[in-house]
């Protein structure tokens, strides 16, 4: 049996952990091996091993049955090994081609031969149905296509095999599928691919095996033809997990927050929010679906109060809130689950303790006069980390040495501590794994369930319809659709997001 | 075996030796006997009570510019206005010192808040223009040191003076010095301004620490944007982080306005003294009581240099190289940083 790259009992520490502990990967010619495990399983770890980042302790890597040291990223290159990171690499103001070439620019004389690199670009673009212009400037295009230029800039390096590192993270649902294309296209002119992921359905739908780590661990590898998403599920988490979360029907109430015509543009003064109205009453869950950059994040940042309405109101159980400053918000009762979490969410440099009170540290019991009364914020922070399982060596431990899924939880704990009467939830599980998911899925219905009103924005289809008990999809500023998730399917919720109204999705 | 809190630690005690270090190699190469030469420079700082007294006064000014730089960083800004903002201080304590006639109670008061106020103001429009417009506050804070010594040099010409070069002394009652404290170093110019230089230190530490308005300023420097999510207005916390850097720079300004001179001068260039500070707070790590540390360092450098030429026929230029070489080898930290983390690693 041939395999391309073996990590064979690869061992990685750092101080005070084993990041990798005894794993084995081996990947075939012309496959799709998918590398599975919850955030902070080792994935990353095991993937800059091979990329030559970190030097494993213990363990060989041979390549095509060859053993090799890898000792830097460029000796993995010259054994074709590419990444693609998911945090893209890329200048900004250069163009396609540019970014693809720099560190091995083809020369001429003394200057860079662009329009050969050019024709190599477009040639390769062409051979996996890339569909990029070389020439054009990567601030231009979408963030699908800055992921294939990563793509590109690793074929052009020669890479016989890819690592994506959690690929489909920022892609709109349509981009994903794009993506899948070409990592078939990829296997077809003889490419090996290695996808971290922990995404089960992607899992299912193009790859061929799959090794799964947990704490660590190499816990085994399966043929994807012969498993399911739950025996997946179970093996990368370690018990049995549930995928569509229980929740009794919804029992609304009265309405919490009203939205009326309301109207924003964003900094461009492009209008990105457009005479909308929205109610989301007590005792349920709203989901706002629909492709990235349709206003949704206007339209929260807006009611946060991080953005000014240009007309229009927004109430909160009756009373104005238009247009106030983010804390006269929060204080009226709203809570908020940034969509970027690092930017927004928390201080990274703060301790866990101090970002548990980011909105609340001059109220009582956590300041009196003035001066901060550190017993009582670090006491509530424990309390919250107990509750919400928020994984840290202590709460004096920086906000940025937690894992996504452990920050994100953090958050969730202090935004539903604070008992607000609305909780705004913006992509609250993005890149997190199954395991965290499934709590924090679990604890917005709890919620809903003790009367709060939750607005949810998520582009992922799944969680709209797993959690909401009404669906609004938003397009080009406005609620184009109203609807309860029983009486549509990702079909027409796909239709109406990219813009065709409910008659035409009929039509068809 | 090494903590992160000990690499820290670390990285500056390592830069000054490595500076020392350079500083002997430089003084070997131009055939000067470097043990010698520090010899002169310890005994020119701590030789004896006048020295130390000496040490310490030069001490004073540097721990408030420190620590105006440090606090401003900690919000995040870079307060290159120090020097300007301490001339405004120098020049307003005197001011107030010459024109006022009040018993010491008052008038010493006085002249102290006046120089906090005048360093405050300085930094408020940088603030100001940062908060509301957006304009960068280095190159602000740059220009403003210009004005600021030409203003102060005009005003001392033209309004305190009737074109003369310096204004006359200020009385007792507005003077930091006292005859005893200087009895106790041989007649240094020691003064009581070491003890608002502690003090000050303290009220910074106290401040960011363990105030909600420290929170915020922290939480603002760290990240505006989750700042302003979590309901503070960062635009007045960036206002307020620059008055409050001006204000410690402006009484490093009355620390030698009515406290080491005792009056103020039409100046042909900078006191460095704001800019010494950047030094200071770099090497402090941003934290009052590195501050200290750090401001003694250099308060022992200066004061010590004095020596290196009559005790070893070292010229002081080569103090200042030697001052040079730790700031250089404390902005590039990462470079020792990265040499304790493989010594870590090999240690293993």
């Amino acid at each position: 049996m041939e395999y391309v790259i073996e990590m064979l009992n690869i061992r990685k520490e750092f101080p005070g952990i084993v990041a990798n502990d005894d794993i084995t990967l081996q990947v075939k010619k012309g496959e799709i091996h998918a590398l599975l495990g919850e955030n902070g399983a080792g994935k990353s770890t095991l993937m800059n091993v091979l990329f030559g980042l970190y030097q494993p302790e213990k363990g060989e890597i041979k390549v095509k049955g060859k053993e090799v040291q890898v000792t830097d990223p460029n000796v993995a290159n010259r054994l074709g090994i590419g990444m693609v990171h998911q945090h893209f690499m890329l200048v900004d103001t250069f163009t396609v081609t540019e970014n693809i070439i720099l560190g091995s620019e083809p020369k001429k004389g003394a200057t860079v031969d662009l329009k050969k690199a050019e024709k190599e670009v477009a040639h390769l673009s062409e051979l996996y149905g890339l569909k990029v212009d070389p020439r054009a400037k990567i601030r231009d295009i979408s963030v699908g296509m800055q992921q294939r230029v990563e793509i590109l800039k690793t074929l052009y390096r020669g890479a016989e095999i890819l690592i994506f590192d959690e690929p489909t993270a920022v892609l709109t649902p349509q981009e994903i599928k794009e993506l899948i294309q070409i990592m078939r296209a990829l296997i077809r002119e003889g490419k090996s691919i290695i996808l971290i992921t922990h995404k089960l359905k992607e899992i299912i739908e193009v790859c061929d095996r799959c090794t799964v780590i947990r704490k660590g661990k190499g816990i085994g590898t399966v043929e994807v033809s012969e498993t399911n998403p739950t025996e997946l599920a179970s093996l990368m988490v370690g018990r049995e997990v549930s995928f569509t979360t229980e929740k009794t029907a919804a029992v609304p109430k009265d309405t919490v927050l009203s939205i009326r015509d309301l109207s924003v543009k964003d900094s461009r003064n492009v209008q990105m929010v457009n005479n909308l109205q929205l109610d989301v009453r007590a005792g349920e869950i709203v989901g706002l679906a629909g492709v990235d950059g349709n206003g949704q994040s206007e339209l929260i940042e807006t009611i946060t109060g991080l953005r000014k309405a240009d007309s229009g109101t927004i109430s909160l159980n009756g009373k104005p809130i238009t247009n106030l400053n983010p804390r006269k918000v929060t204080e009226s009762g709203v809570s908020h689950i940034p969509q970027d979490r690092h930017r927004f969410g928390l201080v990274l440099d703060f301790p866990v303790g101090e970002n548990m009170v980011l909105q609340t540290y001059y109220q009582a019991p956590f300041a009196n006069k003035g001066m901060l009364k550190y017993k009582d914020i670090y006491e509530k922070a424990n309390a919250l980390i107990e509750e919400y399982d928020v994984r840290t060596p202590s709460v004096y431990t920086k906000a940025r040495a937690l894992s996504g899924g452990n920050q994100q939880k953090a958050i969730i704990g202090r935004e539903v501590d604070r008992s607000p009467d609305l909780i705004i939830a913006a992509q609250p599980t993005r890149g997190l794994d199954v395991g965290a998911i499934e709590f924090i899925h679990k604890k917005l219905i709890e919620e809903r369930d003790k009367g709060r009103a939750v607005l949810l924005l998520s582009f992922e289809l799944d969680e709209i319809m797993n959690l909401s008990d009404r669906i609004a999809v938003m397009f080009d500023g406005q609620i184009v659709a109203d609807m309860k998730p029983e009486e549509t399917n990702e079909q027409e919720l796909g239709l109406l997001m990219a813009g065709s109204n409910q008659q035409k999705a009929g039509d068809k | 075996m090494f903590t992160n809190r000990l690499v820290n630690i670390l990285i500056p005690v390592i830069s000054v030796i490595l500076g020392l270090l350079f500083g002997a190699f430089i003084m070997l190469g131009f055939g000067y006997n470097p043990i010698n030469g520090y010899l002169a420079l310890w005994e020119g700082a701590f030789g004896d009570s006048y020295f130390f007294g000496e040490t310490l006064r030069q001490v004073t000014p540097y721990i408030l510019s420190g620590l105006a730089v440090a606090f401003a960083f900690r919000t995040g800004l870079f307060n290159i206005g120090v020097e300007g903002q301490v001339i405004m201080g120098w020049l307003a304590s005197v001011w107030v010192g010459l024109a006022v006639d009040a018993p010491m109670i008052i008038h010493l008061p006085l002249a102290v808040i006046a120089a906090g106020v005048a360093g405050a103001a300085w930094g408020f429009l940088p603030g100001l223009l940062k908060a509301k417009l957006g304009v960068h506050e280095v190159i602000v804070t740059i220009m403003l040191n210009y004005v600021a010594l030409y203003t102060s040099n005009a005003i001392v010409r033209n309004v305190i003076t009737d074109g003369r070069d310096r204004t006359e002394r200020i009385p007792e009652t507005a003077s930091l010095s006292s005859e005893w404290i200087s009895s106790l170093t041989q007649y240094s110019r020691l003064h009581y301004g070491l003890l608002i230089a502690l003090f000050a230190a303290a009220v910074m530490w106290f401040m960011l620490n363990k105030t909600t308005r420290g929170f915020e300023l922290r939480a603002v420097g760290f990240n505006q944007d989750a700042s302003r999510y979590a309901g503070m207005n960062v635009g007045r916390n960036i206002i307020l982080s620059m008055v409050i850097s001006g204000a410690f720079a402006g009484l490093a300004g009355a620390m030698e306005g009515i406290g080491t001179f005792g009056y103020q001068s039409v100046k042909g260039g900078f006191t460095n003294i704001g800019f010494d500070g950047i030094a200071v707070a770099l090497l402090g790590a941003n934290a009052a009581i590195g501050v200290i540390l750090a401001a003694i360092l250099f308060g022992t450098l200066k004061v010590g240099a004095l020596n290196m030429p009559t005790g070893a026929g070292v010229p002081s230029e080569l103090v200042d190289i030697v001052i040079a070489m730790i700031i250089f080898f404390v902005a590039s930290s990462y470079m020792i940083r990265w040499f304790i983390l493989k010594m870590k690693k090999e240690g293993k």
